[in-house]
């Protein structure tokens, strides 16, 4: 186990590399860097641009630089915790993100916590009772959460938590505790706002995640011990509960790699629309308006989120399930 | 079941053996037995209700894709300016209790001077029959060819918005036929780029194995840990702005298909694992089959079914994919115009309390995904007969 534990995260140093590298391409794409925005804007503004500011800025930037360049630099100010320098806000990305990234932390979290407490029951219920209407309801009410756009659906929702309770769900928390050192009663006021986008970013991915518990459940009851154990006169709820369930359980935890990747997609344009003060939104305006340390880092901060969700779940299965075997290859 | 009163222990039948005779097969199992596996796969699917349900209206929807043009009352530019945010009309059949046929009231408007919000009252005098197979809006058929035809027009001098009209008084049925062409043909090419790059990205790791298939694993890794949303918007974002609409749409395409074949060839692989060690196979080999037609001939016939199955499951986060980016103006711009595009008019508080009819295209959104859904089950289930 532990040698399994030591080469996944050797393994995870060459992807975060390439990540790195994927993702720095990515925001070099566009044509022209922020500078050249940022004069186009000025000059559409009427003002005058003066060129050696601009080749001063550049230089001081790093932007002048061989891309190659500026990439070790990026990456060798990542390892040490310096995330880069934001030219929208002209401040160190560390200082512009703040609060943002433990928000998005906090709602990713809570959106699989979310996830797993609605699909568990509906998905034990529906295997149980397969066939019957409230299977067929339920696995359509899954259906109809996977095809609703969230974010049309976080729009409605918006609209009618105010008319109907008054509240004012924007944001994740009351405008007095925005910039404030976290307390008790800013947690607090996080968490009263943060049941809409936990509903609606969960919902997608609790179908998936009901189907695929119903489906294993399925098929562990149709096997020969559940059998035995029935004949033995085991009362049905015990014969669930002792073997199939523990069985079925897997989903759960492997699927966080595809969950969580999905959950994040999900946030990201949930909290544009519910102006959410996590990463989405804020991703959105630097990727629009080249501020590529910025857009680089959350980039970077959402894929090593999922790396590293990913491998606890690797590791969680590995813990439950004893017939999972690491590090070993196969016979064969 | 007879009971045998015979001399001996048991019962021994007198008559000549005759093998062909032992179990005649009625015609109808004689059909069963010889069918092949696409006739067998074309039964079980019909046995899913839901599944050739959902298989029609997808087939009719791509269906009206091709003749879109006619299908909308109006041109997809053509605007209304007397008639900005009219709400939905409705179709009626009986006038004051005597039959005309199926007719919509023409609209009195005016401006509440409270809030300045235009209000439509339906006016009773005007009776407004639709006209059917009738000359309308001009308009290219497929770009090409001009005409002006319609399968449904307003009355003369009169409206047809059965949608509802948006910002620029443009009617919003003829808006949602036009993006249905776009929104579909998205998810189609978008899954056939990831189509193939699946099946033979995946096919070659999982024939060849060894550091092939090492490297494969690790890029598929590698793509599969972003999150697929922020980086289609990093994509996207990085699309010129000087490209015109149609680049970008295909710009937009070729994104979603790039990034989303991973999957496939996560399926094929394991496939390819599995199967490449079978006796056919192994036989093919040693025959002295090429590489290509060991995995085109042999391999792949063997689990296209499964491949087509996931694949239909995977067009529907194309098409929503596609209609997020447009919602975030990220996506595609008009002139061309997709769900997606029209939903980024419904993006703000106000449409919801107001305009709600903008909010429409999310039917059609809500209907081809879980069509989608539910047909890609049906062929899953189908997609191995012989169980």
């Amino acid at each position: 186990m532990f040698g399994y534990i030591v080469h996944r995260l050797l393994v995870m140093i060459p992807t975060l590399l390439a990540i790195s590298l994927i993702v720095f391409i990515i925001i070099q794409l566009p044509p022209g860097d922020y500078l050249s925005t940022y004069m186009a804007e000025l000059q559409a503004q009427g003002e005058a641009v003066d060129p050696q500011k601009l080749a001063y800025l550049r230089e001081i930037y790093g932007l002048d630089r061989p891309a190659w360049q500026q990439y070790l630099y990026w990456v060798w100010g990542l390892l040490h915790g310096d995330m880069g320098y934001s030219f929208a806000y002209n401040l160190p990305v560390t200082q512009v993100v703040g609060d943002r990234l433990m928000l998005t932390f906090i709602v990713s979290f809570s959106t699989i916590m979310f996830t797993w407490i609605v699909a568990f029951p509906i998905g034990i219920y529906s295997a149980t009772h397969q066939y019957s209407w409230s299977d067929y309801g339920l696995t359509f009410l899954g259906f109809v959460g996977l095809a609703t756009p969230n974010f049309l659906l976080a729009l409605v929702m918006l609209y009618f938590a105010n008319t109907w309770f008054g509240i004012s769900i924007g944001g994740l928390m009351d405008d007095r505790f925005i910039g404030t050192p976290w307390s008790l009663a800013k947690l607090g006021s996080v968490l009263a706002h943060l049941w809409i986008p936990v509903i609606v970013i969960g919902l997608s991915g609790t179908a998936g995640m009901i189907r695929r518990l119903r489906a294993n459940l399925l098929d562990e009851l149709q096997k020969q011990y559940v059998v035995t154990a029935r004949a033995k006169g085991l009362s049905p709820f015990r014969t669930l509960m002792k073997y199939p369930l523990r069985m079925s359980l897997n989903p759960f935890i492997s699927d966080i790699g595809t969950l969580l990747p999905h959950v994040i997609s999900g946030s990201a344009i949930v909290s544009v629309v519910l102006s959410l003060p996590t990463t989405g939104p804020m991703l959105l305006d630097a990727l629009r308006s080249q501020d590529m340390y910025l857009a680089g880092s959350f980039l970077m901060f959402l894929a090593l989120l999922t790396v590293i969700g990913v491998f606890l779940s690797d590791l969680a299965l590995a813990a439950l399930d004893p017939r999972i075997r690491l590090g070993a290859g196969s016979v064969k | 079941m007879s009971e045998a009163r015979t001399p001996l222990d048991h019962f021994v039948s007198e008559e000549p053996f005759e093998p062909n005779r032992v179990e005649p097969m009625s015609p109808a199992q004689e059909r069963y037995y010889r069918a092949s596996q696409w006739r067998m796969m074309w039964w079980k699917l019909k046995r899913h209700r839901l599944a050739v349900l959902s298989g029609a209206i997808l087939g009719l929807l791509y269906l009206s894709t091709l003749v879109s043009e006619m299908l909308a009352p109006y041109d997809l530019h053509s605007r209304h300016t007397d008639f900005i945010f009219a709400p939905p009309q409705q179709v009626h059949l009986f006038d004051q209790g005597h039959f005309v046929g199926p007719f919509v009231y023409g609209f009195d408007y005016s401006l509440d001077m409270t809030n300045l919000k235009r209000v439509y009252e339906p006016n009773l005098a005007q009776v407004q029959p639709l006209r059917f197979f009738c000359l309308g809006d001009p308009y290219d058929f497929w770009g090409v060819v001009s005409g002006r035809f319609h399968l449904v027009c307003p009355a003369e001098n009169g409206t047809l918005f059965l949608l509802g009209t948006d910002r620029l008084g443009r009617d919003m049925l003829s808006r949602v036929i036009y993006g249905t062409r776009i929104s579909l043909t998205i998810g189609l090419i978008g899954i056939s780029i990831s189509f193939t790059l699946g099946i033979v990205i995946g096919g070659l790791a999982g024939y060849y194995g060894g550091w092939v298939d090492a490297i494969t694993q690790r890029v598929i890794e590698i793509i599969r840990s972003f999150p697929e949303l922020p980086l289609w918007m990093a994509l996207s974002a990085a699309l010129p702005v000087t490209w015109s609409p149609l680049l970008v749409y295909f710009g937009i395409t070729l994104i979603l298909g790039f990034l989303d074949w991973t999957g496939l060839a996560r399926a094929v692989r394991s496939k390819f694992l599995a199967l490449r060690e079978e006796d056919f196979a192994t036989a093919a080999i040693l025959m002295g089959a090429t590489p290509r037609r060991v995995i085109f001939r042999h391999l792949l016939p063997s689990f296209m079914s499964h491949l087509i199955a996931s694949a239909t499951i995977s067009i529907p986060s194309m098409i929503l994919g596609e209609t997020a980016l447009s919602f975030l103006g990220l996506g595609l711009r008009s002139p061309i115009t997709s769900w997606g595009v029209l939903l980024n008019e419904a993006q703000n508080i106000n449409v919801v309390a107001l305009y709600p009819w903008l909010m429409l295209p999310v039917v059609p959104v809500f209907t081809v995904v879980l069509a989608f859904n539910f047909f890609g089950d049906g062929l899953r289930d189908a997609a191995d007969p012989y169980r």
